[in-house]
This record gives structure tokens, sequence and C-alpha cells, in this order.
């Protein structure tokens, strides 16, 4: 049985292989991206111990993201639900409007003391792809984002701030035209020219220093969630539930990596994946579904594949979530049984959106609406004094055209 | 005996001139095609690469995706691919058959499996082009038992201390990459420069043969014929997809393509 170690941050808990709990990461990567990435890891591990990095990153993530995010109590739809006290982390109010911003920030800081200038990255969603160029337009950095065409389509919003920033986008052609082709394509881009250009891998995949990289970042969302819930409670509560969507997996470890070591009938995490339409057999949902252990993008995890290994195309009405594997940290959460992962589909998660856009002033975009579908659900059963918190990990104003076409145009408000 | 691959650089050495090894997917453009496509190359390559198809390729260029999404399209599973091996392997015994390709195909597959699969239908060494070493170590060792060359590739970002550990660990052949690229791109170093770095290479154990791969075609090949050996892949691929597209015969137009190739290396 793979184990959960205590007191040492699950992004270190790896093998000497990269590998967490024996089988999941690792570095399956081609011979020409062994040295960048042997390079990077030494400079991720030097600087995430050099104080004046870390002075560095707080400054930004304090005056440049806005931290700390809020953290507020849902009234009304917590009285609504008649059940659990439903509380939100508004990730979204970060600079840009989601979380994406804190592994963007760190990367382009990475990037400009490796001496590099060119910065190039992933993007589903567009959020990955926005905040980088945002964080490069800041720091100085050329930046070239890649994206499926079809994503390019369904997320207008955040491409044409990506343009605005700057950025050249980069559309991909190949396979589903989705996340998974952006990110194969971006990691081609870099074999090809890893000499002068850094990458950043948009969530918590790749080969194994994307992972701690990106992990590392968007722990700040747990860092501050943990302090506010001790401001507003005195103490962590008995019963705590925290929900996050799960695509690549960057958000949910963030808002759930400072709660790790605390026994999860006390923190419970629950991951929620998409389930995609209900009426098609695609989702984008390995660990829900039990897909099979395969290599993806340089790392070992649980992946929708065919029997042979042709990675499967995903169905998501959330770019952000719509990615065949997940991240080798939460396959071992999986496994560890910290975590407790489910999915919802495109449906719920509109309905979701709508309750809670019902009930409160909060726009979550319909990748954490997954999230809260089953939070609201699950929260009817839930006694009183359960505290649950759902990650509201990005606005819903880049899904404004798939908003006003599901649902009408009153969903809609402008940003 | 000698393996069928360490037999071809001898009988190359011989005639003074590299090997030529050509790369085509299994599959493409059709399961028969890629078969008649192996056999009739055959006449002038030295070394066959038959590529097993995969869909998320990190390291291919745009020609070996095209050629490896029409063969996925046509339906080409694993247990295909070494019925090509078999059959081609029955027409040409000799010649050295090496498969290429990604690791989740493997793994799904089963290790063991796959390796017993090549020893059954004729392989005679492996690239995987996403299980670099160290990683490779434990499955290098088993191709070795079952004597089949597992290749390792070295690239112009490997350090020489690394070089000379990967080469110390490595059996018959070495792939160095021309440059820093996916497969198929305009060559963006000159051909000079790429035999110097290649002599390094080679300089530091001369027993072993080395080959250069990436980026060559027609126009470059000549250029760089004091490597062991050469390998054409996207050219190929590319000649493939212009022919369908033309409704030439692909079979001849490779096979063309292939003796052109051969002429400028004699």
């Amino acid at each position: 049985m793979i184990k959960l170690k205590k007191k040492v941050p699950l992004i270190d808990q790896h093998d000497k292989n990269g590998f967490w709990g024996g089988k999941f990461g690792g570095n399956f990567i081609p011979e020409t991206l062994k040295k960048p990435i042997d390079d990077l890891t030494e400079n991720f591990e030097k600087l995430r111990n050099d104080k004046n990095f870390l002075k560095k990153r707080d400054y930004y993530f304090q005056n440049y993201v806005g931290s700390p995010t809020r953290f507020i109590k849902l009234d009304n739809l917590s009285d609504y639900i008649n059940g659990a006290q439903i509380w939100a982390k508004v990730v979204s109010d970060a600079n840009g409007g989601a979380h994406k911003i804190y592994n963007a920030v760190v990367h382009a800081l990475i990037c400009k003391s490796m001496g590099k200038k060119y910065i190039v990255g992933d993007t589903g969603a567009g959020y990955a792809g926005k905040m980088l160029s945002m964080a490069a337009k800041k720091f100085g950095l050329k930046c070239k984002i890649f994206m499926g065409a079809k994503d390019i389509k369904r997320q207008k919003p955040n491409c044409d701030a990506m343009k605005k920033n700057g950025a050249q986008i980069i559309p991909v052609y190949t396979g589903s035209q989705t996340l998974v082709d952006a990110v194969s394509e971006c990691m081609r881009y870099w074999v090809s020219n890893c000499d002068t250009t850094h990458m950043c891998v948009g969530s918590t995949v790749g080969p194994n220093i994307f992972v701690k990289i990106c992990g590392w970042s968007t722990s700040q969302i747990s860092r501050e969630l943990k302090s506010q819930i001790i401001e507003e409670f005195g103490l962590i509560p008995k019963k705590l539930k925290l929900y996050n969507c799960v695509g690549g997996g960057s958000s949910s470890y963030g808002f759930w990596s400072h709660f790790m070591d605390l026994n999860k009938k006390q923190v419970e995490f629950i991951g929620v994946e998409a389930g995609g339409p209900k009426k098609s057999k695609k989702h984008a949902a390995p660990l829900t579904y039990g897909s099979r252990i395969g290599v993806l993008h340089g790392a070992m995890q649980y992946v929708n594949q065919d029997k042979i290994g042709q990675i499967e195309e995903t169905e998501s009405i959330s770019a952000g979530l719509d990615y065949p594997g997940v991240s080798p940290l939460h396959c071992f959460l999986k496994d560890t049984k910290r975590a407790r992962y489910t999915a919802a589909s495109d449906e719920d998660a509109l309905k979701a959106y709508q309750i809670v856009t019902k009930y409160e002033s909060l726009q979550p975009s319909l990748e954490p609406s997954h999230a809260f579908h089953v939070a609201i659900s699950e929260s009817r059963k839930l006694s009183k004094d359960t505290i649950v918190v759902v990650n509201s990990c990005g606005d819903a104003y880049k899904d404004s055209a798939i908003l006003k076409k599901k649902l009408g145009k009153k969903y809609v408000k402008s940003n | 005996m000698l393996n069928p691959i360490s037999l071809a650089f001898k009988n190359v050495k011989k005639q003074n001139r590299p090997a030529l090894l050509t790369y085509t997917v299994a599959g493409d453009s059709s399961k028969k095609k890629s078969l008649d496509i192996l056999k009739s190359i055959s006449n002038y390559a030295d070394i066959c690469e038959l590529g097993f198809p995969h869909n998320t390729p990190i390291a291919d260029g745009g020609q070996i995706q095209t050629s490896s999404f029409r063969a996925i399209k046509n339906g080409i599973k694993m247990n295909d691919v070494f019925k090509i091996v078999r059959d081609f392997k029955k027409y040409k015994f000799h010649k050295p058959l090496i498969l290429m390709g990604y690791y989740n195909m493997i793994y799904q597959f089963g290790e063991n499996n796959f390796i017993k699969k090549c020893e059954s239908s004729g392989v005679d060494g492996l690239i995987i082009v996403d299980l670099p070493y160290p990683e490779n170590k434990k499955f290098s060792k088993k191709c070795k038992k079952k004597n089949i060359s597992f290749i390792q590739l070295i690239s112009p970002t490997t350090s020489f201390k690394r070089a000379k550990k990967i080469i110390k660990d490595s059996h018959n052949m070495i792939y160095y990459i021309s440059m820093l690229s996916t497969t198929g791109q305009r060559l963006k170093v000159s051909p000079r420069k790429i035999i110097e770095n290649y002599n390094k290479i080679k300089n530091i154990n001369p027993k072993k043969n080395c080959v250069i791969g990436f980026g060559i075609t027609e126009k470059t090949i000549g250029k760089l014929k004091k490597a062991d050996g050469l390998v054409v892949g996207s050219a190929i691929c590319k000649k493939i997809t212009e022919s369908i597209k033309k409704r030439q015969n692909t079979v001849t137009n490779v096979s063309h393509m292939v003796r052109n190739l051969k002429n400028k290396i004699l």
C-alpha cells in the first residue's frame, strides 16, 4: 500500500526517479529535454530556498496578484440548501480572474532568473495563457501561447486578453484541437527551442518538475485559506469539506495542500472531474471512471486511453477541465484515499451555475461550477456545523458565449 | 552470430560509406501498403526503422504526425505492427529491422510481452523516444537478454559526462540527434557543425556504431557522409503524403526516393 508522508509537502514526496507512490509521475521525455529539465530542477530547488526569491514571490503575490483572495460565506445559498454552511474561497478575485496567475508569475520569475527571454505555455480555457501573457508583459518576456483551435473558438475573451498583452497565440489543429494537443505542441516547440526558451506547463501535469513548480505556486491558495479559516473560526473546524474541480489538478492541489496532514475525517478533500455531456460516453474524468494508468505528456498517470494506449478524446463543456489525464499528485491522493473523486456532467455544472448566480453575487466559471454542483447536492444531507468550502477558482466572464447559448442572455453579466 | 544491425554496419564500412536507415510508419498509408513500402525500400536501405504510431507524440514534427494519424485512422494495432514485421522478415530475413515509438504503447502491451513479441517476429532493435537514460536501464537489459539492441539517443543538449555514461551502457548502435528539433524540421545547424558534434560523441567509443538523424533530406544527406549511418524519416513520410495527394503510387515514389538517397552516399 502506498502511503502519504506527514510534514513533507506532497510535491516533494516522490522518489529519485520522480515517481509519487513509486508509480505516478516520472520523466518520460525525449533525450533533448533531459538537460533543460535538469537545469530547471536545479534552479527551482535553489530558488525555493532563496530568501530573496521568496520575498519577490510574496511581493508579487500581494501587490500584483492581489493576495489574499476573499473567503466568504454564501449565506443565501446556505439558507436555500438548509444543510451544511457553504463558503467560497474566491480565487477568481486574483488578478486576471483565476488561480493560473500564481503559476504564471512563478514561471516568469524563474524564467527571468535563468536569463531566458522567451516563455511559452499551453492553455485550455485560456486562463493559463492569459495569465502567462500578463506575467510575461509584466516581466518583459516574449510570450507564445499554444491553444487548441476548438478552444480558441469557445474561449474568445481570454484570447483577446492574450493578444492585448502582446502574446502570440499559436492555434493547434492536430487531434481533438483542445488542451491535450496544445500541451503536446507546446512541448514539441520546447524540444526545438529549449536553449533560449522557458516552458511553463499550465497545470500540475507534465514531467516531474512542472508538477512541482505548479503545485508549489498554487499552494498559496490553501496558505491563505488556512489562516482565513483560523481567523474566522478560531481553529480548524471539526468537519471541514473542501470541494474543488479537477482537470489537470492545479487549483485543487493548491486548495488542499496546507491541509494535507490533517485527518481526512476532519478535513475531507472532494475533487470533481468533468463528466462531459450526460448523453455522451466521452468524459474528462479519468479518476472517477477508472481509467488505466499510462503515460501522457511525460508523466505516468490515470489517463483516458484505448486498449493499445492511444490517448482518447475527451468532451466537456469546460475547456479548462477538458483533459484526458490528471496530475500524478491526484493519482497519488486517490490511491492513498486521502481525497475522494467524483464527476459532474455538463448539465450539472450549468445547473449549479444558475443556482449560485441566483442566490449570490458570485460568477463561478464552468470549471468551479462542476465543484459547486457536488458541493450543493452533498450539503443538503450534511449537518449545520459542517463547513463546506468551494474553490471558486475562475470567473465566468470567459464563458459568456457558452452561457448565452445554453442558458439565454439573462445569465450573462458583463465583467 | 553477429546481430544483423552490427553486420549491416560492418558491411557498409567495407564499402566505405555510411549506412542508410529509413523510417516509415506501420500502417501508413494502409497495413498492406506499409509492408509493400518496407519491402521495396529495403532494396536500398541498409537498416529499416518501422514506427508504431502514437497519437500524442511529443517529439515528432508535422510529417511523421501526419503519417501516424493516417495509420491510426486505418486502425493499426500493435499486433498488426508485429505482423508487418513478421511478413517483412519472411521476405528478407537478414535485413535489420528496428521498431520505434513511444513508451505508453509498450507499457499497455506489457514490457515482457512486448519483448517476447519482438523476439518472435524478428525485431532486431528498439528506439523508445520517451524512455531516456537512466530510466531505460532495466528495459534495455531485458532487450539485451533477447539479443534485441536497445538504441540510446544522444542530443546536442546531452552533456559530455552524460554522453559517456549513456554510451557505456549502450548496445551496438547509438542515435545522435542532429539538432534541437522535433523530427523533420529544416536543418538549422550546418552539416559541418553536426559532424563536428558527432565526432565528439563518436570518439567516446569509436567501436560503437553511431547514426545521425533528424532533418536529413535528399539535399543534406550527401554532406553528412562521415557518419556511420544516416536516418531519413520525415522526408519519406512527406513523400507518402504527397503521393497520396497526387494519386500516385506511394510504393514506387518512395522507393525512387530511397534509391536517390542511397546514390548520394555511395
